[in-house]
């Protein structure tokens, strides 16, 4: 604030921030839920990591790792990874035209071009994950 | 179509009051009239100790941004006709201090803008005599789309980060930053990157995107922001990989 103003204003008003100021807006509401659901791909990375582990430790470990992957809960607990994991993707992958900018002489790419390039990456990672699980 | 409308605004008068009431006004309905029209029709013929900032009303200089029905807006180009049957609530621009009414002390954004020199930096200035500093279509083309900022801070109201942390520099002198940065005749890249890097520069953005949208001139203060991370980070790798290139 301007000291100068000071003298003729007894006071400026300063709205404090609520609590669930994210749900003033859907847009908000988004923000949080993919900042959120970065929790899950945390998860998923450990997940993988122990199951490698349990590859590295043998055949025993791998199969008590992999019956424990088949409980239940276990399942509803990774339904619910693997759909926080979808929104999380596909937000982020819809934020890349923001931050990408590729010229192409005078022309600029399309923001359009930049996200189908973006899923072609995705789906070709992808690819290659089931081929390797295939050999 | 009615033949009033009511507006509701948030009033502040701090010789009178600690916190802001609503106060509910009956104006006519018009449908070429703006949010703003209806603001004067109040301060000439309703109240006249209304206090809000106005001037070009053709969403140019501005001034005019305020909160309309929760949303930043500026007032001189919102339509009555898209908020009827109403009530229609109009607030000060969210996140800055209020001064009284609908006008917000706006010294923080100007401190902040100052210290990105939103300027053209030379490090040798050039005379007169020796002519202007020429630049091609394409060159202009790079920066133009930041330089139809009018520091309207639409996009400050529309930033939970600025609000949730008031050191953020925020969208619009990032935004302005960038449009020198990208201009071919600046030479001031590496001292606004000192101030564009610190935490509370382009890293305290988490990108809800919000700010670009509001934008009435199209800016993408977000993508700004995007796009100076990317650099900064490339900058930082290469001064790490070949650290006597310079930047």
């Amino acid at each position: 604030m301007n000291p100068a103003y000071r003298r003729h204003h007894p006071k400026w008003y300063r709205a404090r921030m609520p609590i669930f100021w994210w749900f003033r807006k859907a847009a908000y509401f988004r923000f949080i839920a993919r900042e959120l659901t970065s929790v899950f791909v945390a998860y998923s990375s450990v997940l993988l990591l122990v199951q490698l582990r349990a590859v590295a430790a043998g055949p025993e470990a791998l199969a008590r790792f992999t019956a424990w992957l088949h409980l239940r809960p276990v399942v509803a607990l990774h339904v619910v990874v693997l759909l926080a994991l979808l929104f999380h993707t596909v937000t982020w992958l819809h934020l890349a035209p923001r931050a990408i900018v590729i010229r192409l002489g005078r022309r600029r790419v399309p923001d359009v071009a930049v996200l189908l390039g973006h899923y072609g990456a995705w789906l070709a990672a992808s690819g290659l994950v089931v081929w390797l699980l295939r050999l | 179509m009615p033949q009033t409308v009511t507006i509701e605004i948030r009033r502040y008068r701090p010789e009178e009051e600690a916190e802001p009431t609503w106060q509910r006004y009956e104006v006519p309905f018009w449908r070429e009239w703006m949010v703003l029209d209806a603001l004067n029709y109040i301060k000439d013929h309703v109240d006249g100790t209304l206090s809000f900032r106005w001037s070009c009303r053709m969403g140019v200089c501005g001034s005019c941004g305020m909160m309309v029905n929760g949303n930043p807006a500026l007032t001189c180009a919102t339509y009555l006709e898209t908020l009827v049957p109403g009530p229609v609530q109009v607030e000060p621009l969210r996140g800055f201090p209020v001064i009284r009414d609908l006008v917000c002390d706006l010294t923080d954004f100007i401190t902040k803008l100052q210290r990105v020199q939103p300027w053209i930096v030379r490090e040798t200035e050039g005379t007169p005599a020796q002519g202007e500093y020429r630049q091609t279509p394409d060159e202009l083309a790079a920066y133009r789309p930041y330089a139809m900022c009018i520091n309207c801070l639409l996009c400050y109201a529309a930033c939970p980060i600025y609000e949730l942390e008031p050191g953020f520099l925020g969208p619009a002198v990032i935004a302005l930053a960038q449009r020198y940065n990208l201009d071919s005749r600046d030479q001031g890249r590496e001292a606004r990157m000192d101030v564009l890097s610190e935490h509370d520069g382009i890293w305290a953005c988490t990108l809800v995107g919000e700010c670009s949208t509001v934008c009435p001139k199209h800016v993408d203060p977000a993508g700004a922001i995007q796009r100076y991370k990317l650099d900064a980070a490339v900058a930082w790798v290469k001064a790490l990989v070949l650290p006597r290139s310079g930047r």
